[in-house]
C-alpha cells in the first residue's frame, strides 16, 4: 500500500512576537493621554437637548461643569431643579461665586460648561449666570448634543 | 599575573513580563477612558452691570431684539416672527443690503438681543440661540468664500479673525424681567 508522506511546510508557523510589547506600549500612550480619570456622579437629571450650530471644544483640561436640572430622588421620582458642582448639589446660588472664583484663579482660561436639562426653566440658569459674571467666569459652553444639519 | 576568577552575573533585566504589565495597564485605560468630545455653544458672557460701569449706549436701530415666550412664540423688533424665519430675518438685519434706516447701520454694528421669561423651558432658549448662531454661520461662510474661496471651517486662524471681524458675533442674552 502505497504511503503519502505529508509534505510539510518550509516556513515557521509562529508569529514573531517580539513587536508586540511595543505595540502595546503605543495603545497605552494614547488611552492614557486620551483618558479622563474623574467622572462625577450625577445627582440632578440631565437630558441635553440638540443644536445645530455647535463647536467643540478641545482642551478638556479647561473645561468645568456646572449641571443644571431636576434631582434624582430615591424610587426614580424626580424633585425640583437644582445645580450640581462637582458633587454636590449646591442649595445656595450664592455660594457659586466664590466656588467658580477659586476655580478661575487655579486655570485662568477656564471654560464653563453649562449642562442642562431641556426642561430646566431659563430662570435658574439666568441666576446662575449672574453668579458666574460677578465670578469673572465669561466663557461659558452650553453643551448640547449634535443634531443632523438641516438643508 | 593574578586572573580574576569571577562569575559575572548577568547585567540584563529580565524584559519578558514587561508586555504582560503593559498589557495590564492597557486593559484598565482601555476600560476607564471615555471618548466624548464635549459639544455645545460657546458664548461669552459680559462684564456685571455696576454702577460705575454702566452698559454702552445702543443706537435702536443697531439692536434686534428677540423675545420668546415660554411657549416658544417669537417677535423680533416687536414683530411676530414664525421661528424657521428668524434666521433669514436675522441675516437681513445684520447685513442690510437695501441700506435700510431701520436695520442695523453696519454688521460690526449689529447686536442681536435674546430676551425670554424665567419660565421658558432651556430647550426653547437653546433652539433661539442656535437659530441667531446659524444666522451668524451662514453670513461668515459667505464672508469666508467671498474672500478666501474657501469654507469658514477651512480657514486658518488669521483668516478666521479676518472674518470674524467682518461678522462679529455680538449676542447679549438680557436678564429676563423679574416677576
Amino acid at each position: 500500500m502505497a504511503h503519502f508522506k505529508k509534505k510539510q511546510a518550509g516556513t515557521k508557523q509562529e508569529v514573531p512576537t517580539s513587536a508586540m510589547p511595543d505595540v502595546v506600549f503605543m495603545l497605552l500612550f494614547f488611552f492614557m493621554v486620551t483618558t479622563v480619570l474623574r467622572e462625577v456622579t450625577l445627582k440632578v437629571k440631565i437630558d441635553l437637548t440638540k443644536a445645530t450650530n455647535i463647536e467643540k471644544i478641545e482642551e478638556k483640561r479647561l473645561v468645568s461643569y456646572i449641571y443644571i436640572g431636576p434631582e434624582r430622588l430615591p424610587n426614580n421620582r424626580l424633585g425640583n431643579d437644582k445645580v450640581q458642582i462637582d458633587d454636590s448639589i449646591q442649595e445656595d446660588i450664592g455660594a457659586i461665586r466664590t466656588i467658580m472664583y477659586d476655580k478661575l484663579l487655579e486655570e485662568q482660561r477656564m471654560i464653563v460648561s453649562l449642562r442642562v436639562d431641556e426642561s430646566s426653566e431659563f430662570g435658574l440658569l439666568t441666576d446662575v449666570q449672574e453668579e458666574l459674571k460677578q465670578a469673572q467666569t465669561f466663557r461659558i459652553n452650553y453643551s448640547t448634543k449634535s443634531e443632523a444639519t438641516r438643508n | 599575573m593574578l586572573l580574576k576568577k569571577r562569575e559575572r552575573e548577568s547585567a540584563e533585566i529580565n524584559g519578558s513580563s514587561m508586555a504582560d504589565i503593559a498589557f495590564l495597564l492597557l486593559i484598565f485605560f482601555l476600560v476607564t477612558t471615555t471618548i466624548n468630545v464635549d459639544t455645545g455653544i460657546g458664548m461669552v458672557l459680559p462684564p456685571p452691570v455696576t454702577e460705575d460701569n454702566p452698559p454702552p449706549p445702543i443706537k435702536e436701530r443697531n439692536l434686534m431684539k428677540i423675545l420668546v415666550n415660554n411657549a416658544g412664540l417669537v417677535t423680533m423688533d416687536d414683530e411676530s416672527t414664525p421661528i424657521d424665519e428668524v434666521q433669514t430675518k436675522l441675516i437681513e438685519f445684520i447685513k442690510n443690503p437695501e441700506a435700510s434706516e431701520e436695520l442695523a447701520a453696519s454688521p460690526q454694528a449689529a447686536i442681536v438681543s435674546l430676551k425670554t421669561v424665567r419660565e421658558t423651558p432651556y430647550r426653547i432658549y437653546i433652539d433661539m440661540l442656535d437659530e441667531v448662531i446659524g444666522a451668524y454661520a451662514v453670513l461668515r461662510n459667505e464672508a469666508a468664500n467671498q474672500n478666501f474661496g474657501r469654507e469658514y471651517s477651512q480657514l486658518n486662524q488669521e483668516q478666521k479673525k479676518i472674518v470674524d471681524d467682518i461678522y462679529p458675533k455680538k449676542i447679549s442674552i438680557a436678564e429676563p424681567d423679574p416677576e
